[in-house]
């Protein structure tokens, strides 16, 4: 088992092959002009030239998965009685996340603060978390939006990885991050990597002072409580957004989820899946009432858990690893790193949004 | 949770009554399937836990029977949405899910030697219950307790045969009112905060408990705090659409906290910490 090694790009399909002897393997694949993450096959054309459209986030965390299925089953001795007879889902294969960026594998890292660090762990989330070896390329430099640096992250950040890869002449220099990593660098396929150590160093280096922290160079370190409660900000700052919540389905650390039953005639399954804090009715109760019924609160909310109330939960840490997705995909060019770099300015001034949004409203 | 190591997993369980309380109220004592789990289950005054229909889904009811009475779990259901028509459905004998329990539950142990108030609005007497007849099986270590319990009309009452019980109590303070004038209805008239505005409770050594429907709440809160009732001697226990009920799914989160695992008990003290809801 090896720290490190060398893999040459013609021999990407190869070792990609390889892992998936045993295991799915999941990797960005061109698909027309967009790269999603998808269970690999060997017609797929995989893509490491940009960061994918998707997270791998579904690889670990499927956007839709049962629980468990049930049956009512008639009691022959008593007809009138029927029985009801859970069977749950434990099917947790091993998988790969292959070619996912240093931001997706930190996606997973928040999520598991939630799923897995509880006294009420996701078994499911749990288990494939368990069952699957991350194999994240480093990039080179930054795309558009991108802003992992300012959240705790970088184009090299190994938090979340089991095997790291940059790119160095024709190829990838691989670091074996944990001993899950370790094992993948054993396949044949992976040359000695000791020669390339050096320029994989400056090219890690190299990518991470490109990326352009959007922040404020003064910014606290915490969000301004006054300017976060005052609705004025946020109705001004999120006017434009048409909730559809894309923003949410492309976030490698955005987790909501909802549960359903779905009924044949007496069987059926409870499904959790994919859900998103940017529709009206993800809080909507049966009564009518509706604690976040505008979209300016259910903005607000999304904000505020990233950078707000998840870092009072976790000692600090923030729920967003600054893909930049969110900010590339929106329809209507929403910028959470804008937002958020006002709520960190220290000479944010709660009642100067009052005075703009009147302006506004002029206008 | 019911022993399940998989927090989603339901217990299966059997309804073995079902009792129309009022006309879009039903209670059900429910008792898991499993005599080794029914036995070695234990709960707190103001737990939670989710009913499933399966094929139709899940959702949160309070228990209401106390810890000191297990013979069976007892919920209340208001007709409302899918679930709760689903379960007026069922009749006795059906089986049915629980996860169970969920959530925080009242700090009886630091109420202990105060007086205690309960203000309660419709089904909102159901959380309440579950403390009062704990309260009520450890009578010794409590002081006053006053209920103030209202609902629209008289049939709208919630577990009419309790009530008789604290009425004729001398250890309960037991005040009844409804809204309007009602055929032979002799007791008093008058919205909740309005009937705890005249009776006029003193604050001192005295620990409100409130739940009821949202705007009741919210003047019955006005109200204490103008009988200058401490936000920390104020509890109320909130409600929120729920999924997962550990804290997971995302959507009954006031800030950082979720209603359904580190609630749904919270002194105003707390809610009032919390960003703002404007």
């Amino acid at each position: 088992m090896a720290d490190t090694g060398y893999l040459p790009k013609e021999k990407i399909k190869d070792f990609v092959e390889a892992l998936g002897k045993d295991a799915t393997v999941y990797a960005p694949c061109l698909e027309g002009d967009t790269i999603i993450f998808r269970q690999y096959t060997p017609d797929k054309e995989i893509s490491l030239d940009r960061p994918a459209n998707t997270p791998p986030k579904a690889a670990i965390y499927p956007q839709c998965e049962t629980l468990f299925s049930y049956e009512y089953k008639k009691d022959a001795a008593t007809p009138q009685k029927m029985d009801v007879e859970l069977e749950v889902n434990a099917d947790f294969p091993k998988a790969v996340v292959f070619g996912g960026r240093p931001c997706d594998a930190k996606g997973f890292v928040v999520i598991d603060r939630v799923f897995v660090d509880t006294d009420t762990a996701d078994p499911y989330y749990r288990k494939r978390r368990e069952n699957t070896t991350i194999i994240t390329k480093c990039c080179n430099g930054p795309s558009a939006g991108c802003f992992c640096v300012a959240v705790g992250g970088g184009p090299a950040h190994s938090e979340g990885s089991d095997v790291l890869m940059t790119e160095v002449d024709g190829g990838y220099y691989l670091e074996a991050v944990t001993e899950k990593g370790k094992a993948a660098l054993g396949l044949p396929m992976v040359q000695d990597g000791a020669s390339y150590q050096a320029k994989a160093k400056q090219t890690q280096e190299k990518a991470t002072v490109a990326v352009k922290n959007p922040f404020p160079a003064d910014a606290t370190q915490k969000v301004s409580p006054e300017l976060f409660d005052h609705g004025d900000f946020w109705q001004q700052v999120v006017s434009k957004c048409i909730s559809c919540g894309a923003c949410t389905f492309l976030c490698p650390t955005c987790y909501c989820f909802n549960i359903t039953d779905e009924q044949g005639i007496t069987k059926g399954q409870r499904i959790r899946t994919w859900d998103s804090c940017m529709f009206n009715h993800f809080t909507l109760e049966t009564s009518g009432h509706n604690p976040r019924p505008t979209k300016y609160k259910r903005f607000r909310n999304r904000v505020g858990h990233k950078f707000y109330y998840y870092p009072e939960k976790y000692d600090g840490a923030i729920a967003c690893c600054g893909c930049g997705r969110c900010i590339r995909y929106c329809p209507v060019s929403v910028d959470i790193s804008e937002i958020v770099g006002y709520l960190k300015d220290p000479k944010a001034d709660p009642k100067k949004w009052t005075v703009q949004n009147t302006k506004a409203a002029k206008d | 949770m019911t022993g399940n190591e998989n927090p989603y997993l339901p217990e299966l369980a059997t309804v073995t009554k079902v009792i129309e309380e009022t006309p879009n109220i039903k209670s059900f004592q429910v008792v898991l399937n499993d005599p080794e789990k029914m036995k070695n289950f234990r709960f707190e005054p103001g737990q939670v836990g989710q009913l499933s229909i399966f094929g139709v889904g899940e959702s949160t009811f309070v228990i209401n029977s106390p810890p000191t009475r297990m013979e069976y779990l007892n919920f209340s259901v208001m007709k409302a949405g899918e679930v709760t028509a689903a379960l007026h459905g069922i009749y006795e004998g059906d089986q049915i899910g629980v996860r169970a329990p969920l959530g925080n539950w009242f700090p009886y142990e630091d109420m202990k030697g105060k007086n205690i108030l309960f203000i309660g609005g419709g089904i909102g007497l159901a959380p309440l219950r579950t403390l009062i007849l704990y309260m009520l099986d450890n009578r010794a270590d409590y002081k006053d307790i006053t209920i103030i319990y209202g609902s629209r009309t008289p049939p709208d009452l919630c577990y009419k045969d309790d009530l008789k019980e604290w009425e004729q109590r001398s250890d309960v303070n037991l005040i009844l009112t409804v809204d309007n004038e009602y055929p032979g209805w002799e007791k008093r008239i008058g919205f909740v905060p309005t009937v705890l505005k005249e009776e006029a409770p003193k604050w001192f050594e005295t620990i409100a408990i409130t739940c009821g429907p949202p705007i009741m709440i919210k003047f019955v809160l006005e109200g204490l705090a103008q009988l200058n009732f401490p936000p920390e001697s104020i509890l109320t226990t909130l409600e929120a659409r729920m999924k997962c009920g550990i804290g997971l799914c995302g959507r009954c989160n006031l800030g950082h906290k979720y209603v359904c695992k580190d609630g749904p008990v919270f002194t105003l003290k707390q809610l009032k910490e919390l960003p703002s809801d404007e």
